[in-house]
């Protein structure tokens, strides 16, 4: 059995510390740039937060993840690599790289620079992930939400490295890495520029009773009167299938897999991982202090774990959307 | 420059993939990508049969390329990618890394679409592995491309997707059984009514999304007929049609014809669905800009 780390998001400083403050052992921002999959507007670091960042989870024995989590495209990759550069100088614990050639760069110029292997890569095999510790030394492997909780266990059984998986948050249904559906509508995808329907491609039009949501100009959903409005994420909308409307490719659930702690740790999970950088301190904090409650609780006493009701409440009430769901770890939902 | 024809997406009967296959034996395509590369439960070819098939294409003179699953989940899924690997016949296009991971050092190999070969240094690693020819990520542009080609390292063909609804993502999820209220483990293949695709719209009516199983395409056709001599021009070596179930072979012929300079046959009445060619342009994949 492991006693999974918490690996917790910090959009900005003051979530940080708050994740900090309750419990995370490794916390993972990104910078104000492109460079990440969370590439926000007012969101993310620049070298003076960053470095305060790294002095406060220090201080309190946690560690802190630069995520470097998007593709250059073409030729030479300066601001990549520079973030890469400053990683390294700052003693940051690890970054998280998606993209070989990055990984290539970081264990030429930075041999001692601990590498995770982002979701972004779509290593979703042993084959994969032994690959990338072949030749890059990645010291851990976060799996893209695709796989069953066997399929999980069968790849920990198969590789040296330890894997992480994702815990709680929104959900995506596509391989990550592996989804040109953004750019396919608005030319920016999280592959290429780190954002996924993103928010200036999102126009509301209220007609009547209606309420329409655009994403540079494809109606996502419409609402009627008493409806609640989501967010126009292009694959949480309601389409058209054969004369028939509902959500054709998946609800706006999110994931939440505590109910799995035990067969979590079980398998021998080496962190869990909770998505939400583009979320509030208060979401952080209500997340990060129950997933540790939970972990510890499990770790006391793991024959006598059950997820209490005040936790599950506390998630429900930070949580996106109405639903919850154990997404592809329960094979049903495939 | 080379005509190739990409691995058949969707899930079509024995009948109708042998039919197709013995239409490509006789047409223009220089190079044929062949097996199954969106799901493991489709069956009606199995690895033998699509080794058999290969081995009467390269009889009519094809170059035969053996595409691998693009997601590989279970142990099973990697038995299939050993098998393939270890051909000893054919080269393989390497879909993710594991395969690589099979392939690098060993024997020479494509490294195709969905390996996000972004920029120069992964090219870079990805030719030192052995990689003889790369398929461009469908999401680049022109001037993305064309920066990869003046760093192009010896020995790597470039290869560009450029006729064909495009897969623009893979999921766990079976939204073509989801679409049937189906589990994915018992979908009774039906996938098999859709030869094209099932047609995904928006609640305006309009064409938005193509479901395949596991992956989602476009609605629209990726068309760079138009775009022939800029692709000539940027020195790519290979250019690849991903099959539809009717008139496949009257675009291959068009194709040709514009690969030799001469005009070929309009692709109007041919295409499945309206153009697109956005992200050739560097603008949103959807849209469709008119040649200059």
């Amino acid at each position: 059995m492991s006693v999974p780390e918490l690996v917790c998001p910090a959009g900005n400083l003051p979530s940080l510390k708050t994740a900090v403050d309750n419990g995370a052992d490794w916390v993972y921002m990104g910078l104000k740039d492109e460079t990440n999959a969370r590439n926000f507007a007012g969101l993310n670091f620049d070298a003076a937060s960053a470095r305060e960042g790294l002095r406060y989870a220090h201080a309190a024995g946690a560690k802190m993840l630069l995520a470097i989590n998007t593709f250059p495209q073409g030729e030479a990759s300066p601001r990549w690599q520079r973030a890469i550069d400053g990683a390294a100088e700052l003693g940051i614990d690890a970054v998280i790289l998606a993209d070989a050639g990055l990984m290539r760069y970081a264990a030429k110029r930075h041999p001692q620079l601990r590498l995770h292997l982002s979701v972004q890569t779509s290593a979703t095999n042993y084959e994969a992930i032994n690959f990338y510790h072949e030749h890059f030394g990645i010291a851990r492997a976060v799996l893209p939400r695709v796989l069953s909780l066997a399929q999980v266990a069968d790849v920990i059984k198969n590789t040296p490295v330890p894997i992480e998986v994702f815990g709680f948050g929104s959900l995506c249904v596509m391989v990550e890495g592996r989804c040109a559906l953004s750019s396919y509508v608005t030319g920016e995808s999280p592959n290429t520029r780190g954002v996924c329907s993103p928010a200036k491609a999102v126009r509301w039009e209220k007609h009547g009773d209606t309420l329409d949501a655009r994403l540079n100009g494809i109606l996502i959903d419409r609402y009627g009167p008493g409806e609640n409005a989501g967010y126009p994420t292009l694959c949480k909308g309601r389409f058209d299938v054969d004369e028939e409307t509902y959500y054709a490719i998946e609800e706006p659930s999110s994931l939440n897999a505590m109910a799995l702690l035990p067969e979590l740790a079980n398998i021998g999970v080496a962190a869990i991982k909770i998505e939400g950088r583009q979320r509030s301190p208060a979401y952080v904090a209500a997340v990060t202090r129950i997933w540790r409650t939970a972990i510890d609780a499990h770790t006391r006493n793991p024959e006598r774990f059950s997820v209490q009701p005040d936790w599950t409440n506390g998630l429900a009430r930070v949580a996106e959307g109405q639903q919850h769901t154990l997404g592809a770890y329960h094979r049903k939902w495939k | 420059m080379k005509l190739s024809l990409g691995p058949v997406l969707y899930y079509w009967t024995r009948e109708a993939l042998l039919e197709f296959y013995a239409g490509i034996a006789d047409s223009g395509v220089d190079i044929v990508y062949l097996g199954e590369v969106v799901c493991s439960r489709r069956h009606n070819l199995r690895l033998d049969d699509w080794l058999g098939l290969a081995r009467d294409l390269a009889a009519s003179g094809k170059q035969v390329v053996l595409s691998s699953q693009a997601l590989i989940e279970s142990e099973s899924d990697l038995k299939t990618l050993r098998r393939i690997a270890a051909n000893d016949e054919f080269t393989v296009e390497a879909n993710e890394m594991g395969a690589v991971r099979l392939l690098a050092g060993r024997v020479p190999f494509v490294a195709g679409p969905h390996l996000n070969i972004y920029n120069n240094e992964a090219l870079a690693w990805i030719a030192e592995l052995g990689a003889t020819r790369f398929v461009l990520p469908l999401e680049l542009s022109r001037d993305t491309l064309r920066e990869l080609q003046t760093t192009r390292p010896a020995g790597i063909e470039t290869e560009v997707f450029a006729y064909g609804r495009m897969p623009l993502a893979f999921s766990a999820r079976c939204f073509t059984a989801r679409h049937h209220n189906l589990p994915k483990d018992d979908c009774q293949f039906r996938c098999l009514d859709d030869a094209d695709g099932l047609a995904l719209r928006t609640r305006d009516k309009s064409a938005f999304l193509t479901l395949n199983g596991i992956q989602t395409q476009s609605a629209l056709v990726y068309d760079l007929s138009d775009s022939i001599a800029e692709l000539r021009g940027l020195e790519v070596d290979v250019v690849r049609l991903s099959p539809q179930s009717r008139d496949m072979l009257a675009i291959v012929e068009s194709f040709r014809e514009r690969c030799a300079g001469r005009p070929g046959a309009p692709l109007d009445g041919l295409r499945v669905a309206p153009p697109c060619n956005g992200y050739w342009h560097g603008v949103p994949g959807m849209e469709y800009r008119m040649p200059a």
